[in-house]
């Protein structure tokens, strides 16, 4: 397992909120701060607007691992979509766990506009970890199920 | 069972409802009946052998008709009711509610509010079967519930009985008929299955009063309601929620509080 | 049609034969407290001692969800990847009853009625069809009265009668069973002349499928419709289960530049079944949609292919969740 990690490169999702974590990744950029690279960043108006089965999809197309980030409790550009959007993690989360879904491959976070350091060490965190935790063949052989013969029930 | 019928009769005679929904002998169990006669009334029984939720119809239109229904009621109907009564999907003026007290006594409840005062004396259980599977899961590593859970998915075939038997369900147009964008592929397969199951379990969040209907509906015996119950049971102590009760503050996914407990967002 | 003897430990060789020239072999298995289809490979798998499966063996050849095509557009060019027969395994379907079997027909109609599908007949013709006569019934069997029978021989292959003592009457009834009792013909014997109905269960026959039929003729605007499907819930579990059902939604599954198209099942008792887009549903309310499903197998079917949608196996009435009993809404019908 250890050396093919050694020549894993992880595939991460990052969903983010247009107001807080999107700028914060920004400002991350602009202050010349160099982090992991293995980050695709997908901008949301909110929180509040990323649906849990965004996340189911970005395992099943592939993604090893997935950050969603916004705005700290009370910042929220629309006032209480993070709030909203904290009540699906818990809930959503409590779920995954049961069915046996890798919750430590979701990383949840609040990162403001002003912290750009803090995006960096959450995006180098996260890609350490699942580089530790190796790609999520688990889910991926679920989702490749047509091309096998016995599919059916 | 005879003052059952003989009450059911009576309301359909004088016309108080036009319709009571109970309970007939079926083929190896009991199943629904609708009586629309008093002479129809004379099938009812009520017994501990009556496990359909009879809720699930008082949603839809075309059986409810604009007139006054009346419905025998057992414990998960009567918190199915009241659950659909704080959704606002029930007119309390139209439907009179009737159950049979442990004494085999009959109760017509005056209102809604009354049905709650009278579930309030009943916990809500698990069954022994679904305790095992429950005690099964607790001892197992992640990796062998996804085993588990992906396992007994993937028999799913999509029949949706599990949907249509929910009283809970009642939405007229579901997230998997949904194709624009098509969030949840309609076959049924590994992936497509255990999406469905998650957006079922997710939608019905602090809303499940815990009937076991979806369960008992799946004719291949997949353990879905603990998807359900799992999810009642989380939200239960983190937000206030008591299973098997009514969740009066709202919804428990459109609701929140500012001091919402988690301990994983860093 | 040729009968031979088979002993209990020649059935057990002529299995491993079957195993071991490469044909796959799906039979009846008991897993988490059910009995379904499963691919096997050897006949201690094999169940024992049910009525039936829960799922009809349709799956082998109209699979729940099958690729009709893949494509890949490239540089503008769209390169079209077409179902492959020469990918269809050899199968052989072991311990199928009667009124699995029959379900063939029907299927095979309704897939050639004017196309020629070319994925259910390359499946089809690489099946093989191993039924087991019934010793057992229950209330919801119903074969006898759908032209039907527990030792009905019509879509099989080869039927074996199970003796008491563990062999077995063997009828081989087409080449493609003669080849395959010509995996192992050393495991069979000369026939000892038994007959094979009194190894048959009984099963009583209660009405009469021309008398529903011609009763059907003129019961579209019958009030049995919607005295009978009050309580439907309009899920599909009995469409599902059932060996005739072929209804099916074609269906996309594409990423990015490519994809693939879907072939997969679908129900008539679903309420979006014939939603139409401008909003408008012809059969709108589970009533109509019942009575589609009664007529479409009792009456459309009959006079459009000449044969019966129904096969008697009964799985829709155990698998529905309220208490459809086919058998009992078909002799009201029979009354009325």
């Amino acid at each position: 397992m250890n050396t093919t990690n050694s020549e894993f490169e992880p595939k991460i999702v990052a969903f983010v909120c247009n107001w807080c974590t999107y700028a914060g990744a920004d400002l991350t950029g602009t202050s010349r701060l160099k982090y992991a690279t293995n980050v695709k960043i997908v901008r949301f108006p909110c929180t509040g607007r990323i649906d849990f089965m965004l996340l189911l999809r970005a395992f099943a197309q592939g993604a090893d691992g997935i950050i969603v980030s916004g705005c700290h409790p009370n910042d929220c550009h629309y006032t209480s979509g993070n709030f909203h959007a904290r009540r699906r993690w818990i809930t959503f989360r409590g779920l995954l766990d049961f069915m046996g879904i890798d919750v430590k491959r979701i990383q949840y976070s609040w990162v403001s506009a002003a912290e750009g350091a803090k995006w960096a060490d959450v995006v180098n965190s996260t890609v350490a970890n699942i580089r530790e935790l190796g790609p999520y063949t688990e889910y991926k052989k679920v989702a490749e199920y047509l091309d096998k013969e016995d599919y059916n029930g | 069972m005879d003052k059952l019928r003989e009450r059911a009769a009576a309301l359909l005679a004088d016309g108080t409802v036009a319709l009571v929904i109970g309970y007939e002998e079926g083929t190896n169990k009991p199943r629904p009946l609708f009586c629309h006669t008093a002479e129809d009334a004379g099938k009812l029984i009520y017994d501990s052998r009556c496990i359909n939720n009879l809720a699930v119809y008082l949603t839809k239109k075309e059986l409810m008709g604009t007139e006054k229904v009346a419905i025998t009621a057992t414990i998960p109907v009567l918190r199915s009711i009241l659950q659909l009564s704080v959704e606002n999907q029930l007119n309390e003026e139209k439907i009179l509610v009737i159950t049979v007290t442990e004494q085999g006594e009959l109760k017509e409840f005056a209102g809604f509010a009354e049905i709650e005062s009278y579930i309030a004396d009943f916990q809500l259980k698990l069954s022994g079967k679904e305790q095992e599977i429950i005690e099964k899961l607790e001892g197992m590593t992640r990796e062998e519930r996804f085993e588990f859970w992906m396992k007994e998915l993937s028999h799913c075939f999509k029949c949706y009985a599990c949907r249509a038997a929910c009283p809970l369900c009642y939405c007229t147009k579901c997230i998997v008929e949904e194709n624009r964008p098509q969030w949840i592929n309609p076959w049924a397969a590994p992936l497509a299955n255990i999406e469905w199951h998650i957006n079922r379990a997710m939608h019905m969040a602090g809303r499940c009063i815990g009937c076991g209907a979806c369960g008992d509906a799946c004719p291949l015996g997949i353990p879905i309601q603990l998807l359900t119950r799992k999810m009642m049971e989380d939200l239960g102590p983190e937000f206030g929620f008591v299973p098997g009760q009514p969740s009066k503050n709202g919804n428990a996914l459109s609701t929140w509080k500012a001091d919402d407990k988690e301990n994983f967002i860093r | 049609m040729e009968i031979k003897y088979i002993s209990k430990e020649g059935l057990n060789e002529w299995f491993s034969q079957i195993v071991k020239s490469g044909k796959r072999v799906y039979a009846p298995v008991r897993e988490r407290g059910q009995v379904e289809f499963k691919r096997v490979q050897a006949l201690s798998e094999v169940a024992e001692d049910y009525i039936q499966t829960t799922q009809s063996i349709k799956s082998s050849v109209f699979p729940r969800a099958e690729v009709l095509f893949s494509f890949e557009k490239e540089n503008g060019k769209v390169a079209v990847e077409d179902f492959n027969p020469d990918a269809v395994k050899e199968t052989v379907l072991w311990k199928v009853h009667p009124c699995d079997a029959a379900g063939f027909k029907p299927l095979t109609a309704i897939f050639n009625w004017d196309y020629k599908d070319k994925l259910y007949n390359t499946h089809l013709e690489k099946t093989t069809l191993v039924t087991f006569s019934c010793a057992k019934a229950d209330n919801s069997c119903f074969c006898t009265s759908v032209n039907g029978g527990p030792g009905n021989t019509a879509g099989s292959d080869v039927q074996l009668t199970m003796m008491p003592e563990g062999g077995a009457i063997v009828e081989i009834l087409t080449p493609k069973g003669e080849a395959l009792i010509q995996l192992a013909v050393s495991a069979f014997e000369k026939d000892k002349g038994e007959d094979k109905s009194k190894y048959l269960v009984d099963v009583p026959k209660v009405f009469d499928v021309e008398e529903i039929k011609a009763r059907l003729a003129t019961a579209f605007d019958s009030p049995v419709w919607k005295e009978q499907s009050e309580r439907c819930l309009g899920c599909g579990a009995c469409a599902f289960v059932c060996p005739t059902c072929a209804c099916f939604d074609i269906q996309e599954d594409a990423h990015g530049s490519k994809g693939k198209r879907i072939r997969c099942w679908d129900a008539c008792g679903f309420s979006l079944f014939t939603l139409h887009t401008s909003g408008h549903n012809p059969r709108a309310v589970q009533s109509q949609r019942w009575r589609q499903r009664i007529l479409h197998k009792f009456s459309y079917m009959p006079d459009r292919l000449s044969v019966l949608g129904c096969t008697g196996c009964g799985r829709c009435s155990r698998a529905c969740p309220v208490d459809m009993n086919i058998l009992e809404h078909l002799i009201s019908i029979a009354k009325k």
